[in-house]
Order: structure tokens, then C-alpha cells, then sequence
């Protein structure tokens, strides 16, 4: 089977002679939901505006379901739905004549335009803001309206550049549902965000970019794997005034009544519960520090301190 | 050009159309207001003690010209401002990512900014209408210098969108060289009036080339080789329309 999406030594080197991207190399899955991860600058918006034609290659390869995108740019871009970082609306006309606009430059006829903008229109709960300019929406309506856009010309890629940036909780996990449910119809999705349980949520392989190069690219499962130790944060019924004696794992005591312990994988919750029970500590809740992927993600893109 | 590209280029052309329509106040309406001012003043006021040139009053004699003034603005204007402020938005993305060709993204703006130069045209015309009964030598010949004077100019105004950095960018060409060149085009005089040093330079104006093919197109007042001066339009619209390709190639302006 084809992959969605092959990326083959691909470079970018700005006018103003910035290394943007150094010989990335990336396959994504087709049907995939695929998280794309970096600090800001890395180059995740590169990649994306490459694949969507919005920025020239330098040197390399991106291919879409098997054909170069340079060769039948066409092909690629019937194929990529966008919803990018920043908004890019026209401003000052009604959102429903975007969205026909849009499918018009698809080629899809007004009346199809029509039917399709105001079926997505309803599944993202914009539909009564249709006759509304896009200056008149807040933050999140502005987000779904890009989503919708995105969608109107039925790619079989979608390509979510920060799709939640600036959007409320309650939208977040309602767009969550959303994008899962596309994903499940077919659609291979690519997602960079910095919400980490974003991607962790929702994503089943990801990367992660770093000054231009990637510097892991697996499955969710083998990134849960790659981490040899976890921290949780255990709070106590009682008060803790002085260092436990624990040989099996290292701790610090954060005040009174938290402690921070640091456990090998192979160390179940279970087995620090007994330990501190053992001590005579009473544990009244326990949570991890960190997710493993922002753990991972933190380990890998850590900077090296300025010397 | 296949059904996709047919249905993009009347998406982009009514778009256009929408956008100078929606505010016609300030696309429309300036253009009839100037022109009613320039015959009152000019043809009515000053005309009346000039008395007439190569037979025609001179209100008749600079009315062509004043009809190609706001047509040359307008197609400039709307094409520029039109993909300055879609690339200010970013909203030209949404063109660059859908697959048209670049030819159907230009001849789209280009045809955006010849219709707002023919409703601007016959606005004007109507006015003019009010001060004399202008006679039309060939109609045809109206039709056709009006079209190609549009398209020159929106194809120029295209150009400028692509390298504009900031809103007064999209202000230069209009006031430091087109006015000029509009105004020395012979518009309120006979090139054939000036001394020869300017005759000479005039030579060189394209605009004075357009002002007077439409002349003759009006008054039948042939103060040039037509042939030769619509072969130098059409010259220029190759030359720019060719060039406004490279800078969609190349992404100038719209691609990193």
C-alpha cells in the first residue's frame, strides 16, 4: 500500500540563507493519525507549507499517495486539505461565500459548494454564523471555520497546523471527536500542536523535529517504551518532615505533605504505594509529573546550556 | 481550459466583481465625481476661452481623454489593491493551495480589473453625456482600447500587488508615474502643440499612444498611426503578462 505521504532527504535553505530543514526523511501511513512535534522553529511549519505548495523546495522529495508533488502538483493538491497556524481569512466577506469560493477554486460547482460548506458548517457548529464575516467570529469559530475550509474540497490528507491553539477546553475535546471521527472515515491526518496530550490522545505514530532534522519518528507505544524512568507527585495524609529511608527509588520531598519520586518502568504504582504504606506514609492521591510524550519531548529537545 | 479551471476563473472574476461592487462608494463613485469636476472646470470654465482644437470643441476634444483617466486608475487599482490586501490577509493561500493554474489566477484578477474599468467607463461616459453630445467615431474601437488599456494596466497593477512591502508601496506607481505619465499624455492638449523636445519624450509614453487611439476612436481624429499604436498596447500587455507569470512561478510575494 501506499504511503500517504514520503518525504526523501528533503532541504530548505531561505533567501535570507537560513537552514530551515537538513535532510528529513519521513513516511506517513495512509489513514494514519500522525503527530508532528517540535519546538517553535523547528520547521514543522516548513514541512507543512511544502507539502501544501506554500513554500518551494530546496532540494529532496515529498511524494503524496506515491506521486511527487513537484511533477503533479495537482495531484497533491486535491489530495491536502490545510488548516494553518495562523489565520489567513479575507476579512471583510461572509464566511458561507469563503467557503464557496474556496470549492470554487476546487472546481466544485456553486450549488455542490453550497450543500457541502453548510454540512460541515452544521458538524462544527457554525452554521448560524454563515452570513457573518470572519471579523465578526471569535478565536474558536475562526478555527472551526479553517477546519471547514479545509475540508470543503474532501481530501484524503488533512494537515492541521496548531488546529487548537487559543481555543477553550470544552471546544478542544468537541474538535477532538471530530478530527477522530474524520480519521476514522479514512482521512490520514497530520497534527503538530504543543498540547502534548493532544497528540497523545489522538495520534498513533508521530515525529519529532529539532533545529531542522528529525530526531525521532516512531509509534506512540514505542515512545512509551523509550523512557526508562517515570516521576510521579504523591501527595500524603500525613506530615513527612524528614528524607524517607528507600533504597528502590530515588525521592525528594517537595513540602510536608508532596513528595517527588522518581521510579524505574519496571516499578509498578502498586509496589511505591506498599513502600511508602511500609514507611508509614499515607498516600492520598498520586500523578505523574508529566505525560511520557512532553518526558520524551522534553529530553530530546532539551537545549544545551550556553556556555 | 477544462470545467475545474472554468468554474476557479469565474469564481476569482466574481469575487473581484463582488468586492469593487460592495464598495462602490469608493470604487465607483470618486471616478464619476472627478470626471463631472474636470468638465465643469477644465471643458466648461477653461474650455470655453481655448475654443477648439483640430475642429472639435476642446470639451469634445479631451473627453476621451478624460474617460481613459479613471480606466487606466481603476484596472491599476483594483488589481493592485485586490492581491495586496489577499496577500496582507494571507488569503491568497487559499489560491496558492488549490490547484489552478497561475495563468487562470491572473487572467482572473487582470478580468476583475478590466470590469471594474468598463462599469467605470460608462459611468463616465454618462457624465459626460450631461456637458455635450460626444460623438462615437467606432464603437468597436472604443470597445477594444478600453479593454486593452484595462488589461495593460491591471496586469501592471498585478506586478506592483506581487512586490508591494507595505500599503504605501501600492501608492507609488499610481502617483509618482502614472499620474505623470497620464498628464503629459496629451490628455488636455495636442502632443503636436508642445515644443519638439517634448514631442520627442512624448514618444516614449505609452499612454500617450493609448490617449490617442481613443481619440480617434471617438472624434475619428487620427493624430497617430493607429495600427502602430495598438501593436505598441498589445506589445506591453505581453510584456507584463509574461512577466507577472515569472513572479507566479517563482512564488515573488506569495511563496517562501
Amino acid at each position: 500500500m501506499k504511503n500517504a505521504v514520503d518525504i526523501v532527504k528533503l532541504n530548505k535553505i531561505y533567501r535570507n540563507g537560513f537552514r530551515a530543514l537538513e535532510n528529513i526523511n519521513l513516511s506517513i501511513k495512509k489513514g494514519d493519525f500522525f503527530a508532528f512535534l517540535g519546538p517553535n522553529g523547528a520547521g514543522k511549519s516548513t514541512v507543512i507549507g511544502i507539502m501544501s505548495s506554500l513554500v518551494r523546495i530546496t532540494s529532496g522529495k515529498v511524494s503524496v499517495f506515491g506521486k511527487d508533488i513537484q511533477d503533479n502538483p495537482d495531484f497533491a493538491k486535491r489530495n491536502i486539505g490545510l488548516v494553518p497556524q495562523e489565520y489567513n481569512l479575507n476579512q471583510f466577506i461572509p464566511i458561507q461565500e469563503i467557503m464557496i469560493n474556496v470549492a470554487g477554486y476546487f472546481g466544485i460547482n456553486k450549488h455542490d459548494a453550497k450543500y457541502r460548506a453548510s454540512k460541515l458548517f452544521h458538524q462544527l457548529g457554525i452554521w448560524e454564523k454563515r452570513f457573518d464575516t470572519p471579523r465578526e467570529l471569535s478565536g474558536g469559530m475562526k478555527r472551526r471555520l479553517m477546519i471547514a475550509r479545509a475540508l470543503i474540497h474532501k481530501p484524503k490528507i488533512l494537515i492541521l497546523d496548531e488546529p487548537t491553539a487559543g481555543v477553550d477546553t470544552e471546544l478542544r475535546l468537541t474538535m477532538w471527536d471530530f478530527f477522530q471521527e474524520i480519521n476514522n472515515n479514512g482521512v490520514t491526518i497530520i497534527l503538530t500542536t504543543h498540547y502534548l496530550e493532544e497528540a497523545e490522545r489522538l495520534c498513533k505514530n508521530l515525529a519529532i523535529i529539532h533545529k531542522g532534522s528529525i530526531i525521532q519518528n516512531s509509534s506512540m507505544d514505542e515512545v512509551y517504551n523509550l523512557r526508562k524512568e517515570h516521576t510521579y507527585i504523591i501527595k500524603t495524609a500525613n506530615i513527612i518532615n524528614q528524607k524517607l529511608n528507600i533504597s528502590e527509588f530515588s525521592h525528594k520531598l517537595i513540602d510536608a505533605h508532596t513528595i517527588e519520586v522518581t521510579v524505574d518502568n519496571n516499578i509498578s504504582i502498586t509496589q511505591i504505594i506498599e513502600k511508602l504504606k511500609y514507611l508509614d506514609v499515607n498516600v492520598m492521591n498520586i500523578i505523574s509529573k508529566r505525560n511520557r510524550l512532553e518526558e520524551l519531548f522534553m529530553e530530546l529537545t532539551k537545549e544545551e546550556p550556553i556556555t | 481550459m477544462n470545467v475545474s479551471w472554468m468554474i476557479a476563473y469565474q469564481t476569482i472574476v466574481k469575487k473581484e466583481f463582488v468586492r469593487f461592487a460592495r464598495i462602490w462608494i469608493q470604487t465607483i463613485l470618486p471616478s464619476v465625481i472627478t470626471i463631472f469636476l474636470y468638465i465643469t472646470i477644465f471643458g466648461n470654465f477653461i474650455g470655453d476661452r481655448i475654443g477648439n482644437i483640430k475642429n472639435f470643441s476642446y470639451v469634445d476634444y479631451i473627453i476621451p481623454g478624460l474617460i481613459l483617466m479613471p480606466i487606466i486608475t481603476n484596472s491599476y487599482m483594483n488589481v493592485v489593491g485586490s492581491f495586496y490586501s489577499s496577500r496582507f490577509q494571507k488569503s491568497c493561500e487559499e489560491l496558492l493551495v488549490a490547484p489552478v493554474p497561475n495563468w487562470v489566477i491572473l487572467l482572473g484578477y487582470i478580468s476583475g480589473g478590466v470590469l471594474r474599468a468598463f462599469v467605470v467607463s460608462i459611468a463616465v461616459y454618462f457624465v459626460t453625456t450631461l456637458f455635450t453630445k460626444m460623438p462615437i467615431h467606432n464603437i468597436y474601437f472604443v470597445i477594444l482600447i478600453t479593454f486593452l488599456t484595462a488589461f495593460l494596466f491591471s496586469t501592471a497593477g498585478f506586478i506592483n500587488a506581487a512586490y508591494a512591502k507595505s500599503f504605501d508601496d501600492i501608492n507609488i506607481v499610481p502617483t509618482f508615474i502614472l499620474a505623470p505619465l497620464t498628464y503629459l499624455g496629451g490628455t488636455f492638449y495636442s502632443i503636436d502643440a508642445l515644443p519638439q523636445i517634448w514631442q520627442d519624450i512624448s514618444l516614449v509614453n505609452p499612454i500617450a499612444y493609448i490617449v490617442s487611439s481613443y481619440r480617434y476612436a471617438f472624434l475619428g481624429l487620427e493624430e497617430t498611426n493607429i495600427l502602430l499604436a495598438v501593436l505598441i498596447i498589445v506589445t506591453f500587455i505581453i510584456i507584463l503578462f509574461i512577466i507577472a507569470l515569472i513572479i507566479l512561478a517563482k512564488g515573488i510575494g506569495i511563496k517562501n
